[in-house]
Formats: structure tokens, sequence, C-alpha cells
């Protein structure tokens, strides 16, 4: 288990290495001139050059690259262009933000997804699955920044039941942080719902035909039983697997609601530093997000192993 | 489990400490302030958080005129050369440090001397300070410059703690110590900016807020539903097509005032390759060109009708305005003839680049509607701001639709824009009877004297227009009706004082 | 992953028509399937006859019928500078679709050759590709794009480049694990056994066997796709005005939310629909083409 966890570790690095190059090539080959974005209506030539030395942009972009890994190695990601806030402060006070976000999304996503996806498996074939499905794929197809602007107008504009935007603290104010945040998680949790119905409705397909099950229903246990005790658990491996993978998803997905919301999270944060040619956050911000998703792939693969006791022997 | 057990817990033991206080005041931003250090800022929001943050030397009255704020009075010498200002006692920073001249020597000479300070051209004019007392300060000119009174009035004139600037050197802003009516508590970028009441504030009777607290909220939609709801108590630029929406609602109250500002399309007159075609070399297609445009539809359609049209650059309502020279009605035979004239009767193309952002895409649609009956193709170019700007400055464009936040004093709004080589002359525009004007504009006190010389650069300027204005935005304001006391100003900045909740 | 039996890869064309007529027939019966190729045709049919149907000029202008309600003249309304929605929805198809069956297009012409190098050659080119490939997973799909788009300019043909990078991966990884399964089986490796070329071999019995999936990913990758040209027009880097996309146009209405609502109601539900049929003829397409399920 340990050598198995230490070579993925190991697979990793280059990986890493590829994304913080391929990350910082990309932003130094985006248009527009950060400096002159940063000076505003001061085009004091004197200014721009100082501020051109001063972030070191004039340096060979290899030495840049080095100078940022190296600095990045020991958790120094630079400072914000736009607001001169150091990035890592900006990273770890947004992560907590998209992370409730996703959390409440995911918390939505289960209790949906899953009790129409063993309702859909044990009544194959009938109308509830042909409903659930539908739903589903409805749910897969609705553009969410769509869904999103129509809940805005619905609930926020007309009937004025949630706030339209913003983001409380949860340990500040739960209720109202709740209240801010229903809204934007349901619309990030539509497709992830969606997604674990299909995978719970199909894994408890496999499940519900196997001899385990068979064996179970022989015994005479209640039926009820059968679907939630014996074979739920064990269609459950996948589906442990898949929410973790979903959670990288997640802090993506985050990008389009949160701006939609205005929640100052990490998908808003890189939406606008993109914009506004923030260098130093958009390079930060994508490294410590590519490292997370590796990390979450990781913890996936750890956890499906565990929960697989044939495997764990041959890995 | 667990976990889930944790939060429960934890939630119980806030939900008892949570309090909300009566006197916070919430505004709803645009878009979020950048650094928050007056001689490195550059964003139109930073300058509103200012306004309760930083006291400046000067301030304004709606009607543009100079007032005390934290300078009581002030003298010119004959020669313009020497301004004397005369300074308000009892002052204190919000560190405890005492307000006096040789702070304000400081300021000055930090605005001038810093690396990163964006404020050197607006003090360039000033040689040195004199302390000539406690409270008594004499700035220096290399030559007159009548513009300087209008630039304390703004970031120039932001009195910073010069012990606490000096400490903290570039990182200034982000913990800022002014000496405002507000001091700064926190700010969470993208989110939040606190400030709360300072205590020994010099006009405090006229503060009724304990906190105040600036939200940014880009979208118009979600910062309208925002106030109707009652989570912001100001609303920071109503969009002009919600106008309606919210005159109806009772939830609001809305009060405007037109702004200094101008948008318009910048035409690439002389600046690198992209400027060799009949639009940088032929005055008469660039007059063709702003005779297709019907402003006033313009303002219709994408405004409804809540803007100002205009055509200089100030708005028809400034006392700067040149009055012989007003918006010209739409003529598309003229337009037609003029295109015929310059040797294009089957009409011309022209590349017109667009920040891809709402409002600028809705006008230059509506040009491009109105120009294409005139035979003139416009084809646009969007782009994202950032690279509009750089492909501005380059010269990397044809004409650009952009446009400028407006200064107090007139000379901010054009000097730069078309004198040889100036700051922001992008199009590189150069006339060496527009410069003589523009430059003695600068110079004269006598304001009626310097009216005649902005009319007569500006009778240039109309004839061979390398900026094509087109309108002039309008503040509007959002209010809730439980606050009273609140005035909008052309600069668009949003003063509390005697601003304050009913009941 | 799917196994595909021995049959589907003899050359046997009685075989293979038999296997042709039993995918269709199955597809056929797949009701949900037959609704979702009918919604795609529906909306691509719209798209490619969009010249001749009998609407004004997505881009005439009437400066006195700004943000009207849907009426007898403009059934679906006008938007913010007086346009006809409908006829800007007509349109807009265009680019919408344009934008799923180009982007994808590139991905395929990038995974694919790809994912056969990598899964055929192993080795270091196999570590290289995956690496790579990998480090392209991590950074999230839309946050590429968004990346992309602005490095590229916004555009729609820009957009459609940078969705099409983005979605490369998956196509690389399927299309490697799919050569790697189809590697191991014993006619692929009498085949090298007895000196077959490996471009024959690839043509041959590879690149048959790696189709079926590669095409069912297409179809549900179509629907990403329209999904991500919407988002990616939502926040300015796609279509640029005064040409429409779907998109775009929402992009526009959610300013006008409170006085022109169905500016923002049409394009949704036509991306809705559009991408629910990819998504429905994928899901049949697979379980047609999955030869486990009889």
């Amino acid at each position: 288990m340990l050598s198995f966890v230490l070579r993925r570790l190991l697979i990793a690095i280059p990986t890493i290495i590829l994304i913080s190059v391929f990350v910082f090539t990309l932003q130094k080959l985006l248009p527009g001139d950060p400096v002159l974005a940063m000076a505003g209506e001061e085009r004091d030539p004197q200014v721009l050059e100082y501020l051109r030395n001063k972030y070191r942009l004039n340096d060979p972009i290899f030495i840049q690259y080095i100078n940022w890994i190296g600095n990045a190695f020991v958790g120094d990601l630079g400072i914000s262009l736009r607001t001169n806030q150091p990035v890592l402060e900006l990273i770890m006070e947004k992560l907590p933000v998209t992370i409730q976000l996703a959390v409440i999304a995911i918390l939505i996503a289960l209790v949906i997804g899953i009790p129409t996806g063993i309702l859909s498996a044990v009544k194959k074939g009938s109308a509830v699955d042909y409903c659930a499905n539908a739903i589903a794929l409805s749910g897969l197809s609705i553009p969410n920044f769509w869904l999103g602007i129509m809940l805005i107008l619905l609930v926020s504009v007309r009937w004025q039941l949630l706030p339209a935007s913003g983001y409380v603290p949860f340990f500040e104010d739960p209720l109202k942080s709740v209240s801010v945040m229903i809204m934007p998680a349901f619309v990030l949790g539509t497709a992830l719902a969606a997604t674990l119905m299909r995978h719970t409705r199909s894994a408890m397909l496999d499940v519900l035909k196997s001899d385990y099950v068979r064996t179970a229903r022989a015994k005479g246990l209640k039926e009820q039983t059968v679907v939630l005790k014996h074979a739920f658990r064990n269609a459950a491996t996948p589906i442990v697997t898949l929410t973790a993978l979903l959670f990288g998803e997640l802090i993506a997905g985050a990008v389009l609601t949160e701006q939609i919301f205005t929640i100052p999270g990490f998908g808003k944060l890189i939406v606008d530093a993109v914009f506004n040619r923030d260098y130093a956050v958009v390079q930060g911000v994508v490294l410590v997000t590519a490292v997370g998703f590796i990390l979450m792939n990781l913890l996936a693969d750890v956890a499906y192993v565990l929960l697989n006791p044939r495997l764990r022997s041959s890995s | 489990m667990k976990f889930a057990r944790n939060v429960l817990l934890f939630s119980t033991i806030t939900m008892t400490a949570m309090s909300a206080s009566a006197q916070d005041l919430r505004i709803g931003l645009q878009s979020d302030a950048d650094v928050l250090d007056p001689d490195q800022s550059r964003s139109f929001v930073g300058r509103i958080v200012y306004a309760s943050l930083c006291d400046k030397l000067v301030d304004i009255t709606p009607d543009l005129k100079i007032i005390p704020q934290l300078a009581t009075s002030w003298s010119w010498t004959d020669d313009g050369k020497k301004l004397t200002l005369k300074l308000r006692e009892g002052v204190v920073f919000h560190d405890g440090t005492p307000f006096n001249a040789e702070a304000v020597a400081r300021n000055i000479t930090r605005s001038q001397t810093m690396p990163e300070s964006r404020r050197k051209s607006e003090v360039s004019s000033v040689e040195s300070t004199t302390v000539l007392g406690e409270y008594e300060i004499a700035i220096n000119l290399k030559q007159p410059d009548s513009t300087l009174l209008a630039q304390l009035a703004d970031r120039s004139g932001m009195m910073v703690s010069p012990d606490a600037a000096e400490a903290a050197g570039a990182d200034f802003g982000l913990k800022p110590v002014c000496s405002g009516a507000f001091e700064f508590v926190e700010r969470v970028a993208q989110d939040r900016i606190v400030l709360k009441k300072f205590d020994d504030y010099w006009n405090k009777d006229a503060i009724n807020f304990d906190t105040v607290t600036y939200l940014p909220i880009p979208d118009n939609t979600v910062r309208l539903a925002n106030l109707l709801s009652g989570d912001i108590h100001i609303l920071d630029r109503l969009a002009a097509t919600d106008l309606q929406q919210a005159k109806a609602s009772s939830a609001v109250n809305v009060t405007s005032a037109v702004s200094l500002g101008y948008q318009g399309l910048t035409m690439n007159i002389d600046n690198g390759e992209q400027a060799n075609t009949p639009w940088g070399k032929d005055k008469r297609v660039r007059q063709a060109l702003s005779y297709s445009i019907d402003r006033e539809i313009l303002n219709n359609v994408v405004f409804n009708g809540a803007f100002a049209a205009g055509n200089q650059a100030f708005p028809p309502n400034s006392p700067w305005y040149d009055k012989s020279h007003p918006i010209p009605e739409r003529d598309l035979a003229k337009a037609k003839a003029l295109l015929a004239e310059a040797g294009y009767p089957n009409g011309l193309d022209i590349e017109i680049s667009v920040p891809n952002t709402n409002v600028p895409t809705q006008v230059t649609q509506v040009v491009q509607a109105m120009a294409a009956e005139a035979g003139i193709n416009i084809k646009l170019v969007t782009k994202e701001f950032a690279t509009l700007l750089a492909d501005d400055s380059a010269g990397n464009y044809q004409a650009s639709q952009i446009g400028w936040s407006g200064r107090v004093d007139p000379d901010g709004n054009i000097h730069q824009f078309v004198t040889t080589g100036g700051g922001i002359n992008d199009s590189n525009y150069s006339n060496a009877k527009v410069d003589e004007l523009l430059n003695a504009a600068r110079q004269f006190s006598d304001p009626e004297k310097r009216q005649l010389s902005y009319a007569a650069a500006n009778k240039i300027l109309q004839d061979e227009l390398p900026i094509i204005y087109l309108y002039h935005p309008t503040w509007i304001f959002g209010v809730t009706p439980e606050l009273s006391g609140f005035t909008t100003y052309p600069d668009g900045m949003i003063r509390l004082e005697n601003v304050k909740f009913e009941k | 992953m799917t196994h595909i039996s021995d049959d589907t890869c003899s050359e046997d064309a009685v075989l293979a028509t038999r296997r042709e007529n039993r995918v269709w027939k199955k597809f056929k019966s797949h009701r949900s399937a037959m609704i979702g190729g009918g919604l795609a045709a529906f909306f691509i049919l719209i798209a490619v006859l969009a010249p001749i149907l009998p609407v004004v000029e997505p881009t005439a202008t009437d400066w006195f019928a700004v943000r009207k309600a849907p009426s007898l003249v403009h059934p679906f309304g006008t938007d913010e500078i007086g346009r006809d929605v409908l006829s800007r929805m007509v349109w807009g198809a265009q680019a919408s679709l344009l934008a799923g069956v180009v982007s994808v297009a590139i991905a395929i012409g990038l995974g694919v050759p790809l994912g056969i190098l990598a899964g055929y050659f192993s080795g270091w080119t196999d570590a290289i590709i995956s690496r790579c490939t990998e480090a392209l997973l991590a950074a999230p799909f839309l946050v590429l794009a968004i990346a992309l788009a602005a490095f590229l300019g916004p555009s729609l043909t820009n957009a459609m480049i940078a969705i099409g990078i983005s979605a490369t991966p998956i196509f690389v990884r399927l299309t490697r694990g799919q050569v790697l399964s189809v590697k191991a089986e014993d006619y692929v490796e009498s085949a090298r056994a007895v000196g077959l070329p490996t471009h024959k071999i690839l043509s041959r019995y590879i690149l048959p066997n790696v189709l079926p999936p590669i095409l069912v990913q297409a179809t549900l990758s179509i629907a990403t796709a329209i999904i991500a040209e919407a988002s990616l027009s939502f926040l300015g880097l796609g279509q640029q005005a005064p040409a429409p996309s779907w998109g775009q146009m929402l992009n526009t209405a959610k300013n006008f939310l409170h006085q022109a609502p169905w500016m923002a109601l049409w394009p949704g539900i036509a991306i809705f629909l559009v991408v629910l049929g990819f998504n429905l003829l994928g899901d049949g397409l697979r379980d047609a083409l999955d030869p486990r399920e009889k």
C-alpha cells in the first residue's frame, strides 16, 4: 500500500512540473501589458520601467520561471499586481469559500443523487426509472450559468426570497451563510446529482445481478435489507471514488457559478485575475488547483484500493 | 458523522455571538477597488472608498467650486507661481500623528518621488514646498498651474500619515492610514472593504455611521436585487436601463448627476503603421463618420436617454463646453458627400477596437448600424480591456472605443489626450496651435481667458476629430429611502457627511 | 472499459454487416436515443438552413423597438438594440453547433493519434504523452479554456481552438486505454508475429476497434463543447458582436433580466435542448455499441 502511494506521488512530480511550465508560458504569452494595466491613467515611462523591473518582467523568461518556481517551493507565490496582497494569502482567503460551496453542493448532490439512483435501479424499467433518468439527463444538459441567472431572476428579483449574491463565513453566521450559498450550491450540485444518480444506478444494477445478492434474497431477507444493507454497501465503492473525483471538478465548476453569484471564491479569483492580467495570481491559483486535483485523484485511488479488498493484495 | 456533529456544535456557539449593528452602512460598488494607497491607486472605485477614508487638502461642491477641507484657506501670488495654504488645526491621522505643514510637505514629496507613484504627472508643476509655520505651507511652482487646486481636490491632495507611509513603503495600501472620517478595518479582495468611524475626526458630528462596508458587486441585476432586498443601502452606478424599474419601486430613491467623463472613438492619426489609412490621414472621412451618428438616438437606445449625448471633452452642461459647436445633427447626405469628396463614393471600411464588455459593445453596434447607412462599413474588433489598452498605446488599432472618467479641472479631460507627446495621446495627434492653446489654458488664472483658449482649441479639434466624442455617462445612484442627506456629485464620489438613517 | 468481441474485427464482410444491422436495430429501438437524434437533427437543420429561413437579418436594428416583449412581428421579442431575437436564435444555432462540432473535431484530430501512439508504442512515447495529458487534465477544463481563449484573443474561432485543446486529453486517454486492450488480443499478437507492418496493424485492427467508444465520447463531448462555448461567450470570450451565439446572447441578456427576461429565456432553452439531444444520442449510441448488453 505504502509503495503504491509512493509510486503515485513520484509520478505526480513530473506532472506538476509540466503544469507549472505550461501555466507559466501561457501567462507570458497572454496579450496585453500587465504594467500598462497597473499604471492605469499614469503613463510616465519612468514609472512603467520601474514597475517592470520591480516585478522582474524584464528578465529572460527562463530566469523568471526559475525564480517563480523556486519561490513557490518555499511557499512564496509572489504578490498580486492589482492589490499588492500576497498571492498565498489570497488563496488561503478564497479556498475556504469555495470549499464551503463545494461541500454544500456535494451534500445536495448526494441527497438527491443516491436515493434516486437506488430507487431507479430497484425499479428498473418502471415509470419511476424513466422519470429519474429523464430528470438526471436534464440536470446534465442544463447550462448551469443559465440556471443561475434564472434563479436570481425568480428567487431574488421577483420573489425576493434569498439574497442574490455575497458570502458570509460559516462560523460568523451559519444561518445567513447557508442561505446565501444555497442557490449557487444548488446550481453547482444539479449536474453532480445527475452524474451521481446515473453511477449509483448502474453500480446498483451490477450488484443486484450478483450471486451475492441472489444468495441474500434466497435466505429470505427483506427486500429493503437486501437493497440497502447488502447491495448498496457493495455499490458504494465506486460512488465514493467518484465523489472524491468530482470534488476536484466542482472546484473548477465553481468558476462560472461564483462569477454569477458574486461569491468571492477561488473561481472568481482566477477569472478576474485572467481579465486583469494579474499574472502572479493566475499562476499561483492554477498551480495550487492542479496540485489539489492530483492529490484528490490520488486520494480517490487509495480509497478505491482500500475499499476493494480484492485489489489490496494485487497492488 | 463526527464532522457533522462538530459543525452543529460550532454553529450553535456562534449563533449566540452574532449581532447586527443598526448603524452599519453598506454600499454596493460596481467593481473592486485596486490597491488602497492614494499615491498608487488607479481605479475609479478606489476613489469612492477614499472619499470616506482619506481627507484631501480641498474638496469640491456639486457645482465644482473648490472648498476647504484640510486646508481652510489659500491664496495665490500674482505671478501664479506660489500657492500658500492655511491648514486646519487639531486634525490627527488615524494613527494619532498630528496633521501639520510638515505632513503636507512630506505627502507632496511622496507623490512626486515614490517610484510606484501614479501621481507624478498631476504634481509635476510643483518645484518645492516651504513650511511657513505649524499650520501654513507654501507650494512653489515651476510655472503657473491653474489645475493644481483641482488636483489637490483629488488623490494628489489626499493626506496620508507620513510616518506610517514611510514605514510601509509600497505596501502602505494593505493598511492605509489617513485622516478621513472613517479608518481602515479590513479588506477581503473581491468581497468587502470595511471602515469604522474615526473617533478623533475633526468633523465627527457630521458623521452618522459606526461602520461603512463597501461590497463589489459587478453584475447590475444582482446589485439592484441587493438594494431592493435591503442588503445594501447605496448602489453605485445603477444601469441606465434599470432606471424605470428602480423609479417604480418604493424601496429605492434614485438620484443622479451628469459625470465629468466622456466616451468616444479615439482615431489613430499617427501612431504606427495602422494610422496609414484614410481614417488617419483624411479628416473628411472622420467627419463623415461623425455625421453618420445620431448621438441622441444612441443615448436613447443604449441608455434609455438617461445619459448625455456629447461631442466635446466636456459635457454640454459644463461651464467649459463650447456652445458655438453644439452636438451636430445626424446628416447622412453630408456624410456621403464628404466620403465622395475624399474619393470614396462607394463607401469605406474601418476597424473599431471595442472592450468585450456589454455597454461598449452595444454602443459600437448601434454606431455600426448607423454608419452603415452612410456607406461606412465598420468591423468591430473586440478585445479584453487589458489588451485594448496595450494595443491602443502601441498603435495597434484604427479606431478605439474608449473614454475617460473625467477630472474636476477641464485640463484633465483634454490636455494629455491631444497635445503633442501627451501622456495618453494614443492617437499621436499633433497640432502646434492646439498645443499652444491648451498649454496657455493651463497657466491662465482667469477662467474667462481659459475658456476662450479651450473654445479655440475645440474649434480645431471639431474640424480634425482625433477623438469623435459620443456621450457622457450619468452617475445614477440608487439609495434606500431610509437614508437622508445623500447628494450626488459630478465626480461620482459617495460623500457621507450629514448622510444618516431616518427615524 | 468496453471490450469488443472478436467477430467485430474479423474481415468477414457478412459478419460485419450483420453487426452493423444489429447496432442499428438496437439503436432504433432505443426510444430516447431517437428523441435525442431528432433534437440534434432539428437544430442542425436550423443552423444549416438559416440563410434561407424566412427570418429578418440578425443584425437589422430598429431603434424604436428596443427590448420589446414577444409579439406577432417579433415572436421571440427584440433585444437590447432592437434586433429580432428569433432571427438571432436561428443564426446563433450556427455558431453554437459549429463550436460544438469543430472543437470536438480538433480534440479528436489531436487526441486520437496521440492516444494511439502512446498506447501502441508504450515506453518513453507513452510516458511523455501520458504525463502531458495528466498535466492538462489537472488544470480544470473551463479554467484552461478561459486562459487559452484569453491568450488567443476573444473570437469564436479561438474559443473553438481553446475548447478543442482543453478537450484533447480525454480522447488521448480513452484511445490509449482502448489501444492497450486491443493490442493484447490474440489476433493482433499473431498479426505482429507474421510480420504485418505497423501501419497496417494500426489501420486494420487497432483503429476499427478504437472507433466505437470514440464515437460515443465525441457525441457526448459535442454536448460539453456547446456548453463550454456558451460559457466562454458568457464571459465575453467567444462569439463577438454583432454576430450572435446563444452564449453571447445570454451574456447580454443578464443585464436586462428586469426589463426583458425573454432575452435570457430563449437562448437558455435552446442550449438546454440541443445539449440534451446530444447527450441522449450519446447514451443511445453507447448502449447500441456495447456488446455486453443484449
